[in-house]
């Protein structure tokens, strides 16, 4: 028998950190069902086109403002566009805005966090005083003033809600390798020899995983309100295209003429960002070395 | 501990020099002539000249940069090019109803995040949690514009219980101005009412499991007491200061709100400032909130620190 | 002894009675769209400014509905006969909030200020004054370069405001924070973004009709709210109701309404010239423009946006005013007529064409149902919505090919054209030029009589209206809603909220 091959059953075999994870995740309803909406959401967004019941950008100047009846479900918008198809096309920009700005948040800010905790001293001092200066600033100013010298489109509104972001990636990915950096492994890993990047990218950039999984799943459900913020103020998706924060901008008007504008977007916008949150926080407990089972 | 403090006051001032020149910048590379903009419906280019030379805004932009500065080291934050009032005039009317509102938000956000974190952690796992779990997320998952509109509907236009806008200071009415901030003070501390919850939670999971508690209960002590005498007070302490921290969100959180509910505050006057290109103000008025919520900071780890000496070191 | 006695602890009960009343202060509040920026008519530049300054800064001459001047500090003009002297009489007896008096030498002031201080956006509004003399105390002389007829239209709005000048002089460029003029009410207080406090002058000329003792001005840019407040009665009057909420306010109970249509228009401006932009087939045939024109359905924009409220437009000014050319009528949308123009004009279907808007609910509607029209006829059409201060600057630079712009209107036709197509002029985002017309417009505000500048216009109205640098869409509607415990409310094309001759009910 070779020494190095694992003769143990498959089912007594130690679970790694990860399955580990999953397997609590499973066992927290909360999470799991904010984990199904976001699926659906996915689904939603991708098969739009088969979905929707009519097409989102289609004006009809005789049905305008319309209460929500069996041919329109959601009721109509101040140009007569089925509100249904709108909402359902704006899983969309919303789901990409979440995901896209996340997503030049981590790839700008982990590598820097990583530069800053394991990299030469200066670049600490001044990637940490460039992140303290932008996270003491109102964060919905900055983007707002991004997204304004950007020019009003999606894609501006993600660049700036990134850009803006990046700094809770920063400060998170420097915090996890402050506190790996000093761990055995790690420094026998720099004794015998292996560069600073290896080692920040095989051994630290590992355990920044769960943190960062939780992190990013918090930060998505922050970027949907800021985007929907965002088209909420003008800046951000451009019309005809359908956004759940410009058709509240579009539904302010008309409150008392018809509500049905305002709540269906606005529901979307809270079941979107309650998912997230909700699998963050599970996320963030399956993680978490101190739970027991 | 005293070394400590230096050493970050010393951090401070680099940051804050980082956050005039990022502010400083972000607005110079806005597109649109603030001159062009304060010239009116007629554009008179002559008049737009006259402005510019006014205001500095012919001169290179290093040059306008240092102007500012000087003048922000003498105390003056220069002049609101749209309302022909010095800066400071507008922080020191407006900073004080921004702050009625984050106290009171913050006073909300504790009465419905404390309870609901300490009932979570103690009951964790039952249907209790889950509760208690989606009532606090509400807050930080509903848009607090989308809930400012929603609430304006129902108690101001539908019931007509509450004002649907502006602000009266409470030392001119105080019964008015309880009226007229409630609903915005709501909308702003149920997003934090959730932040709060999760600091709550995981800190009395965290005393829960402790040692001390562990000996409280083997003492014999009545659950209450050990959740109320033991547990609480050192979870707490943490969440307050954490809380302090929440000032930042806050502030961004205000921006909106105070849009629809007309509140005379910061976030109004910085909003309006920066789509009218008033340099002055918006720069004027993130240096302040930057400086201060940095205090905070400060503040927060010192008290932090005091609280818990193991951190000293 | 007795009687008197009686009737002495009758006065006495009374007294305080009588005194209660005295004292009871009648005070409205009104609320604006905004905040309105600095209250020194020299300075100011904003429409809803000008709302706040018709109640603290009277002006030489007013208008009425029909647009006809009328005395207000001033009592009467005469122009010469070659039309470079104006002669205005001022009307006696008349102070300022700070009991100086308005003579001549007070109104040559005012006019200098507005023409010469810095930073005055007057100036452009008077630069055919050469020359302000006082010709007695209550007469003065306005020498003009060339004739000007548009001069007392101008000096009905703030070119025409006087301010005290003791009060000017001493506080230089501050004066708009404490702003002296001689109107029916003297300014108290102002908390920006919050209020704006006046309250009646004791000494004020037409004291006679000017009952309400104290006005709020506040600021409520939502619309939505600024109704709520009118129906729960914490407002008594509002500003620019929107035309879509104007069926739910005439059927609540309490509340009245007074419109006109306004002096302005709402467009679609058209790069003809500036830039790179101007040379694709919108910005270079007038043919594709008049197909764009003829696909777009004036009517329905009304109906859709606007609930049929506005009046839609084909000229600078509404077909009501007496300066509109009846020949020329606002067209009826012919999908038909703009495609057979797109085929003489030879272009290549759909044609682009990058359309700027401003960045606000309404004009974003407009867009959207112009973009729909037009498509039928074989436009494609981009919005791109842009923040108001970018969109200025992209028009300047001719970075667009076609942009929503309104204009908030002057009384004389002058103001809503003369700027706007005459080569060169300030307002000319299209950089329109064409001899004719720069001929033509400088004809009529040469002129004084009406049929001479009707001439004029008719020519200026004829090539404009062919070349197309502008589509003129609509003109919008005053809409102002108050309470009916205020009585004698008139609304004036200029949608200015007037004060004198309102009365509180009860």
């Amino acid at each position: 028998m070779s020494a190095g091959v694992s003769t143990l059953p498959a089912a007594s075999r130690p679970e790694t950190p990860m399955q580990r994870a999953w397997r609590r995740l499973k066992a927290r309803k909360a999470a799991m069902f904010g984990l199904v909406v976001i699926l659906a959401l996915v689904l939603i967004a991708i098969f739009a086109p088969l979905i929707a019941p009519f097409d989102p950008t289609r004006q009809s100047w005789a049905a305008v403002r319309k209460a929500p009846s069996a041919l329109h479900w959601f009721g109509t918008d101040e140009v007569g566009r089925d509100l249904l198809s709108r909402v359902i096309f704006g899983t969309r920009a919303s789901l990409a805005a979440g995901v896209v700005s996340v997503g030049i948040a981590v790839a700008l800010g982990v590598p820097l966090g990583l530069l800053a905790g394991y990299g030469p001293r200066w670049a600490d001092t001044v990637l940490s005083r460039i992140t303290d200066a932008m996270l003491a600033s109102p964060f919905l100013i900055l983007a707002i003033a991004l997204a304004a010298f950007l020019g009003p489109s999606l894609t501006n509104a993600m660049i700036a809600i990134g850009v803006t972001a990046t700094p809770i990636f920063i400060r998170l990915t420097r915090g996890q390798v402050m506190t790996v950096k000093v761990e055995d492994y790690v420094e026998s890993a720099r004794a015998v020899g292996n560069p600073r990047w290896r080692i920040a990218v095989k051994h630290i950039l590992p355990n920044v995983m769960p943190q960062l999984l939780v992190q990013i799943t918090l930060t998505i459900a922050m970027a949907v309100i800021a985007e929907a913020s965002l088209s909420f103020l003008g800046l951000g998706q451009q019309p005809p295209a359908p956004s759940w924060g410009s058709m509240l901008n579009s539904a302010q008007r008309f409150l008392t003429n018809a509500p049905w504008m305002a709540i269906w977007p606005g529901l979307a916008i809270f079941v979107t960002v309650l998912s997230f949150n909700l699998l963050g926080d599970g996320l963030r407990d399956a993680f978490d070395p101190r739970e027991r089972g | 501990m005293l070394a400590l403090v230096a050493r970050r006051l010393m951090q401070l001032v680099p940051t804050i020099i980082i956050v005039s020149m990022m502010i400083f910048g972000l607005q110079q590379l806005l597109p649109g002539d603030p001159a062009t903009i304060m010239a009116g419906e007629e554009r008179d280019p002559e008049v737009i000249e006259q402005i510019r030379k006014q205001y500095r805004l012919d001169q290179p932009i290093p040059l306008q940069y240092v102007y500012w500065i000087k003048g922000v080291v003498k105390g003056d934050l220069g002049e609101s090019m749209r309302l022909k009032e010095p800066v400071s005039r507008l922080v020191a009317q407006k900073l004080p109803v921004t702050l009625q509102l984050a106290a009171m938000a913050m006073l909300i956000a504790i009465l419905i995040g404390v309870p609901a974190g300490i009932v979570s952690a103690v009951k964790k796992d039952t249907p209790w949690d889950y509760i208690v779990n989606v009532i606090s997320l509400w807050g930080i998952s509903t848009p607090n514009f989308w809930l400012g509109i929603l609430m304006i509907f129902l108690f101001s236009v539908h019931l007509g219980w509450l004002p649907a806008s502006g602000y009266v200071s409470p030392f001119e009415n105080p019964w008015q101005s309880l009226k007229t901030t409630i609903m915005p003070a709501f909308v702003l501390g149920n997003s934090i009412a959730g932040v709060l919850m999760r600091h709550t939670r995981a800190a009395m999971l965290q005393a829960l499991s402790s040692d001390y508690v562990r000996t409280a209960r083997a003492k014999g002590l009545g659950e209450t007491r050990v959740i109320l005498a033991h547990a609480m007070r050192n979870a707490l302490t943490p969440v307050i200061t954490l809380g302090a921290l929440e000032f930042g969100t806050l502030l961004s959180g205000a921006v909106l709100t105070e849009q629809i509910f007309t509140i005379p505050g910061f976030g109004k006057l910085i909003v309006d400032a920066v789509f009218n290109r008033d340099y002055a103000v918006v720069q004027g008025v993130v240096l302040v909130t930057s400086a201060t919520y940095i205090l905070l900071n400060l503040l927060a780890d010192l008290g932090y620190i005091l609280v818990n000496p193991r951190l000293r070191t | 002894m007795k009687a008197p006695l009686r009737l002495g602890l009758v006065a006495l009960l009374a007294a305080p009675l009588l005194a209660g009343t005295a004292l009871a202060q009648s005070s409205i509040r009104i609320g604006l769209a905004e905040d309105p920026d600095v209250l020194d008519p020299t300075l100011a530049r904003t429409y809803v400014g000008r709302i706040v300054f018709s109640s603290i800064c009277d002006k030489l001459f007013d208008i009425d509905e029909k647009l006809a001047v009328v005395p207000q500090l001033a009592l009467s003009h005469e122009t010469s006969a070659d039309g470079k002297t104006v002669t205005i009489k001022l009307r006696p007896g008349v102070k300022f909030h700070d009991g100086e008096p308005l003579d001549a030498e007070a109104a040559k002031f005012s006019l200098d200020r507005h023409r010469t201080m810095q930073g005055s956006f007057r100036r452009g509004e008077l630069s055919q004054i050469a020359a302000v003399e006082v010709v007695d105390p209550l007469t003065i002389k306005i020498q003009l370069k060339t004739p000007f007829s548009p001069l007392i239209a101008q000096l009905t709005d703030r070119s025409g405001m006087m301010v005290s000048p003791k009060a000017a002089k001493e506080a230089g460029d501050k004066f708009g924070q404490k702003p002296v003029c001689a109107g029916p009410y003297k300014f108290v207080e102002r908390v920006q973004q919050d209020r704006i406090v006046v309250e009646k002058f004791a000494d004020y000329w037409n004291k006679a009709n000017v009952s309400i003792d104290k006005i709020t001005y506040v600021p409520i840019a939502d619309s939505t709210v600024r109704l709520a407040n009118l129906k729960s009665g914490q407002l008594d009057l509002i500003e620019r109701a929107l035309a879509t909420d104007l069926k739910d306010i005439r059927s609540t109970a309490g509340l009245k309404v007074a419109t006109a249509y306004e002096l302005g228009y709402q467009g679609l401006t058209i790069n003809v010239g500036k830039g790179e932009a101007a040379k694709g087939p919108l910005g270079s045939d007038p043919r594709v423009r008049q197909a764009l024109e003829a696909a777009i359905d004036r009517e329905a924009i009304v109906q859709v946006v606007f609930n049929g409220e506005f009046k839609p437009g084909n000229q600078w000014i509404n077909p009501d005013n007496a300066f509109y050319q009846k020949s020329l009528p606002v067209p009826k949308r012919d999908i038909a007529k703009a495609k057979k123009l797109l085929a003489e004009a030879g272009v290549k279907t759909p044609v682009p064409v990058d359309l700027m808007v401003p960045n606000n609910p309404e004009t974003r509607q407009v867009a959207e149902v112009i973009q729909a029209m037009a498509a039928e006829a074989g436009f494609d059409i981009k919005i791109r919505v842009t923040e108001f201060a970018t969109s200025l600057k992209e028009a300047e630079a001719g970075n667009y090919q076609a942009y929503i712009l309104a204009w908030s209107g002057r009384t004389d036709p002058d103001g809503n054209i003369h700027s706007f197509a005459s080569t060169g002029a300030p307002n000319n985002y299209s950089a329109y030029s064409n001899a004719t017309v720069d001929a033509a417009l400088n004809e009529a505000r040469t002129k004084n009589g009406m049929p001479e500048r009707m001439a004029a216009y008719q020519k200026a109205a004829s090539q404009l209206l062919t070349d197309l640098p502008i589509v003129y869409l609509y003109h919008r509607l005053v809409i102002i809603a108050h309470r009916d415990r205020l009585e004698g409310y008139r609304q004036m094309p200029d949608g200015l909220v007037r004060v004198v001759g309102l009365k509180v009910k009860g």
